[in-house]
């Protein structure tokens, strides 16, 4: 109870080091989303309509992306952008070091796009392919198809987004092993909340883990208003 | 003569190397009524989707409008876009009855289209139902919004495959009189597939019958029905077996 209403306070009080953290979580899983929209629901529509050799070989790999521990995520990642490791050696503007919140956006869209991607697909291959001829008897281009079948999928195509934020804001083994939990810099919330309970800051940890619940009940709110009429349809 | 709008050339259509259909010719005249009859599998739908365009044929060739597409020659959009397909089962899409009679228009960046959805709209008779959604339609109304979706786009060709197959008799009326009025008025050729031969004669100006994928015969209506030169179309006319 403590913590709810120190939660409460801090966030009454616009507490500059919790609005911080909020800011930063947000920017770095917010980005990490943006990315792994951009990937997945065009990646999760071409799997769910055409058919090629190898389909199912990228199906099996997108569904172990789907259930991949963050940690190992984080670990993969970190190997990989560290300075020894195969991007980090390459020493390229592009790529981002570690322990920098564009090292953690990478880790973010590992995690999150095959889940968008994944529910992508179920909910387009969920459209009655009849659909798909009619639209192009009707004079649709290949492009214009993709959309037509994305659009009747929306409410799928929006919980595939909704569970892509979802497993990346309240993510921590990636973040922590990719980001490194440096104050000021790369703490987000998740991560704070380890910190804070390991300190025997209880009613802060409650309180940061408050402020990170009603964090996806709003995103998930808003998603909904997006969707708009397609649930009451 | 006015060319046909369709001339078929040893058309074949092939799935996995076997062949469901195969015309040696036919043609198909501008604004005529044609009826394509025969038991299901015989490759009438095939044919309606390679008249559609939706498939390439596996060998053959199709002279629409003026210009030969085959295998190695596919149709453009523009003129693809002359041609659509009123199906059995509709699919509507999950919109309005207006979006989706709008729809096709919007495909092809009309905009400003009110008048003519409006128009179809009250062709097909369901000015009334333009606000409601296209899911919670009966069956007939279904495939008259199907119709004015497929008649706002004022192709040159309409094509209709089993349109009515699973209508009561009132809705396969109306249609029927909607199709009779599209073919009399706007001068639309109209293909119509169906297994019923009582509707091919009641609408269609020639009728060909397509049996294994093959044309048996094509006559027109009354000597179809009256004196058919196939001992085939004779029993499939009296609704025998014939297969």
């Amino acid at each position: 109870m403590r913590g709810l209403a120190q939660a409460i306070h801090l966030i009454a009080t616009r507490d500059p080091a919790l609005f911080e953290i909020v800011v930063l979580s947000l920017r770095v899983s917010g980005t990490a989303l943006l990315f792994s929209t951009l990937i997945g629901i065009p990646l999760g529509a071409v799997l769910g309509l055409s058919r090629f050799a190898g389909r199912r070989l990228v199906i099996a790999l997108l569904y172990t992306g789907m259930g991949f521990p963050p940690v190992v995520v984080g670990l993969f990642v970190y190997l990989v952008l560290s300075r020894s490791g195969p991007l980090g050696q390459l020493n390229w503007p592009a790529i981002p070091p570690l322990f920098t919140p564009a090292s953690m956006v990478v880790a973010q869209c590992v995690i999150s796009f095959p889940l968008v991607a994944g529910f992508t697909m179920a909910a387009v291959m969920g459209v009655d392919p009849q659909l798909r001829h009619q639209v192009q008897a009707l004079g649709a281009t290949r492009w214009q198809t993709t959309l037509t079948v994305l659009m009747e999928a929306r409410v799928g195509v929006v919980v595939s987004v909704i569970a892509g934020f979802g497993s990346i804001i309240s993510e921590v083994g990636a973040v922590m092993m990719v980001g490194g939990n440096i104050e000021h810099r790369t703490r987000v919330l998740t991560t704070a909340i380890v910190l804070e309970t390991r300190k025997g800051n209880f009613d802060l940890a409650m309180a940061l883990g408050v402020v990170l619940l009603g964090l996806s009940f709003v995103s998930n709110v808003v998603m909904l208003y997006l969707q708009g009429k397609a649930f009451t349809e | 003569m006015i060319e046909p709008i369709y001339q078929l050339r040893d058309l074949a259509k092939e799935y996995n190397s076997r062949r469901v259909l195969s015309v040696e010719r036919l043609d198909i005249r501008q604004g005529e009524i044609f009826a394509l009859v025969g038991p299901s599998g015989a490759g009438k739908s095939t044919l309606l989707r390679l008249l559609n365009f939706l498939e390439p044929p596996t060998g053959g060739s199709i002279r629409f409008l003026g210009a030969e597409f085959s295998a190695s020659r596919p149709v453009p959009l523009q003129l693809r876009r002359r041609v659509t397909t009123v199906f059995q089962r509709p699919t509507l899409l999950n919109r309005s009855v207006w979006a989706n009679v709008r729809y096709g228009l919007q495909l092809r960046g009309r905009r400003n289209a009110a008048r003519q959805v409006e128009m179809a709209l009250e062709h097909v008779g369901l000015t009334d139902l333009a606000r409601q959604h296209a899911r919670t339609l009966s069956g007939g109304e279904a495939q008259r919004v199907a119709l004015a979706r497929a008649m706002v786009l004022q192709p040159d060709v309409l094509l209709l495959d089993e349109p009515t197959a699973n209508l009561d008799p009132y809705n396969v009326g109306l249609i029927e009189d909607i199709v009779r009025s599209l073919n009399r008025e706007r001068g639309t050729s109209l293909v119509l597939v169906t297994h019923n031969v009582f509707q091919a004669r009641r609408l269609a100006h020639r009728v060909a019958l397509l049996l294994e994928g093959q044309i048996v015969e094509v006559a027109d209506v009354e000597s179809f029905f009256q004196s058919p030169r196939d001992p085939r179309t004779a029993a499939f006319v009296r609704g025998e077996m014939v297969y």
